[in-house]
């Protein structure tokens, strides 16, 4: 069957999965709205953290990322999984013990402070925000690129379709979705990860195939010929350290504490009955996250040496060892098509050579054979996942599945965050601070239209992204790791802390950091407002603008626990519920005050 | 429950918790970043040790650490008889 028809069917199918369960999990109280009752098994809310989690950048952007970077991108695959040990161990089951809705609102209570639960609804909806833009944007391309429609219509479609669950379903309707989307996003991804291992090592196992030889009869390991055709072409050896230690260790480290301040994240664990299923779901969530996480490594590596095969077909320097550009395969042509592949005959030759050409110890053997430069001039790396079946030659099934993937990615995610946005918006600021006196009818009412606007207003950001919209995803993690994590940590932790000193931490964490940042990507992110350089040169010990996060949080914790040992010990009550949640014995059901 | 018996349950659970993180730590941070380059000299069928623990070694020992975490603690809660009915 052709592609296309093939692709509608396959996409078309998962669309109608996703509305039936809607129609089916109905919200009708606002626990069911806001935590879905707190009846989702551990299991079940595992997966549906996980797809919650995995977004299009997860599935979409990573091992592109890695297929580049090699070794370098370890720091986002350590990153966005350890962060889930931390949230197992320092957040989840007490976060669960205090049962009720939304993260501002355990800020609120426990530091006893109005300012504190809107500072930290005001970090919630900017971090987002920010995020649930990335996802429109990559269901529209998604579409855009497989279903031939227009980006428009493609945004509008995947709009309609998170708009019919969420405002229906709130968290059980999500949740149920949710796990259907990871199911359908984890088999696009594994099923070309096995199909490429088998074809390059034997192996069906991608993690054991990235380990294994090539199945070339060779007997080389297939990390060791990628560092060599790497390095035949000057490019770095694909294995080895290129950036600077210090760097990625604080990159990492922003990257765990940043994921588990999240508050899409944080509040899928309000969901489950007990504490001890908030432990464990935390678990399953990683088993989930790992499944995809660890055979991204071997979809980078094996995507990288398939593309470079394609087009150094043998001895670098041979002359018929370069693909011409006339027997270029068809997916070459469709992504040049779409501006993400560029080609450019630099010497004339009417072949493609690939190589680094910024290496000076290859400059030699370049000009030998006659090279004049890289003629693949832009190969955008959020290709290579949605490429790899095509440069692989695998079944057209098989790409369809990866498009419907993507598709399931980005929805899964962007329903979570609207949620998190929309309850933030109706139970914090309204029925928290506003407008107390609305009664749960009323609040569930406000909730769906808050729902409904964050749904249009992400859309709106979608079609006119502002330009800015890349350079912030480093910001969401910051405000996380910097403001949130640290201040619900210590809440649990560190009995002393006051309402004082929460809010001058949290001021302090979120001040640093955004000047920080402010300072390399510009005030606001204005273009021309940056006043240093931002590269590894320019950076302040070589630490970038997305790793600062870390260092936010240390400030964090460093002026809360000074303000508040300098100020008056929090009131009785505030440190009997620090003690009460420390224990697992009486978590009640869902409330709201 | 006494408030000699509830510091005990938090000073074992605190004990616990920071082991768990001291694995956390040496898996990736030392294993996959500090030490990874003595690591790589060690080679486990195609993969360089410090490599493999940055890619792949790390995010299974996460997954084991959580659980194991998670089944500790339930044996705490019924010790102390602090669980869930």
């Amino acid at each position: 069957m052709e592609l296309q028809t093939l692709t509608y069917i396959v996409v078309g199918l998962s669309f109608a999965l996703y509305m039936v369960i809607a129609v089916w999990a109905r919200a009708s109280t606002t626990s069911e709205f806001y935590v879905a009752g707190k009846g989702i098994h551990p299991v079940a809310n595992g997966m549906a953290t996980a797809a919650d989690w995995m977004s299009a950048a997860s599935f979409i952007s990573m091992a592109g990322l890695i297929a580049f970077k090699g070794y370098d991108a370890s720091v986002y695959l350590m990153g966005w999984t350890g962060g889930y040990v931390l949230l197992a161990m320092l957040l989840a089951p007490y976060l669960r013990k205090y049962g009720k809705f939304t993260v501002p609102e355990f800020i609120g209570d426990r530091f006893y402070s109005r300012t504190a639960r809107i500072v930290a609804v005001v970090c919630l909806i900017v971090a987002s925000l920010t995020y649930v833009i990335g996802q429109m944007k990559g269901i529209g391309v998604a579409f855009s690129r497989f279903l031939e429609v227009p980006f428009e219509a493609g945004l509008f479609a995947g709009m309609a379709i998170v708009f019919f669950y969420a405002v229906l379903g709130g968290m059980k309707g999500v949740t149920y979705t949710q796990i259907a989307q990871y199911v359908v996003l984890i088999f696009a991804y594994t099923v070309p990860a096995v199909f490429i291992s088998l074809q390059l090592t034997g192996n069906p196992i991608p993690q054991l195939g990235l380990g294994s030889t090539m199945a070339d009869g060779s007997g080389v390991y297939l990390l060791d010929k990628l560092d060599l055709v790497l390095g035949d072409l000057g490019f770095a050896a694909y294995t080895e350290q290129k950036g600077g230690t210090l760097n990625m260790i604080l990159l990492t480290l922003s990257l765990m504490i940043g994921t588990a301040g999240l508050p899409h994240v944080i509040m899928r664990f309000f969901t489950v009955p007990k504490v001890r299923d908030a432990r464990s779901s935390a678990g399953w969530a990683l088993v989930f996250i790992a499944l995809l996480y660890t055979t991204a490594p071997a979809v980078g590596a094996m995507a990288r040496l398939n593309l470079m095969n394609t087009i150094q077909t043998g001895p670098v320097a041979a002359a018929d060892a370069n693909l011409a550009y006339a027997d270029k395969p068809q997916w070459f042509t469709n992504w040049e098509k779409t501006g993400l592949l560029k080609y450019e005959d630099k010497n004339g030759d009417g072949k493609i050579q690939y190589y680094n050409d910024k290496s000076e110890s290859f400059a030699e053997t370049a000009e030998k054979a006659g090279w004049k430069g890289n003629e693949m001039v832009k190969v955008d790396r959020d290709i290579m996942v949605l490429a790899n079946p095509e440069i692989a030659k695998l079944p057209n099934w098989v790409i369809a599945l990866v498009a419907a993937g993507g598709i399931a990615a980005a929805l899964s995610t962007a329903a979570g965050l609207l949620l998190a946005i929309a309850s933030s918006i109706s139970h914090d600021l309204l029925k928290g601070t506003f407008k107390p006196e609305i009664s749960e009818k009323q609040e569930l009412m406000y909730s769906r239209i808050a729902m409904a606007g964050a749904v249009l207003v992400a859309g709106y950001f979608g079609l006119n992204p502002p330009g800015f919209a890349a350079q912030v995803v480093a910001l969401a993690f910051g405000l996380a790791a910097s403001s949130l994590f640290p201040a619900l940590m210590m809440g649990i932790f560190v009995k002393r802390i006051n309402n004082k000193g929460a809010v001058a931490g949290m001021l302090a964490g979120l001040g640093s950091t955004l000047i920080y940042i402010f300072l390399y990507k510009g005030i606001l992110f204005i273009p021309g407002t940056a006043m240093l350089a931002d590269n590894p040169s320019g950076w302040i010990m070589g630490i970038s603008p997305g790793a600062f996060g870390a260092v936010g949080a240390l400030i964090n914790f460093a002026v809360a626990y000074a303000v508040s040992n300098a100020t008056e010990e929090p009131p009785e009550h505030i440190q009997h519920m620090v003690e009460d949640i420390r224990v697992p014995a009486g978590a009640g059901g869902a409330s709201d005050h | 429950m006494t408030s000699d018996k509830a510091k005990d349950y938090w000073s074992r659970n605190l004990r616990l918790v920071l082991g768990c993180l001291v694995v956390w730590f040496a898996v990736s941070f030392l294993f996959g970043i500090l030490l990874v380059d003595v690591l790589n000299t060690v080679q486990i069928g195609g993969y360089k040790l410090g490599f493999w623990f940055a890619q792949q070694g790390s995010i299974y020992t996460f997954v084991a650490l959580v659980f194991f975490y998670a089944s500790k603690m339930n044996k705490l809660d019924r010790e102390f008889d602090v669980h869930e009915g």
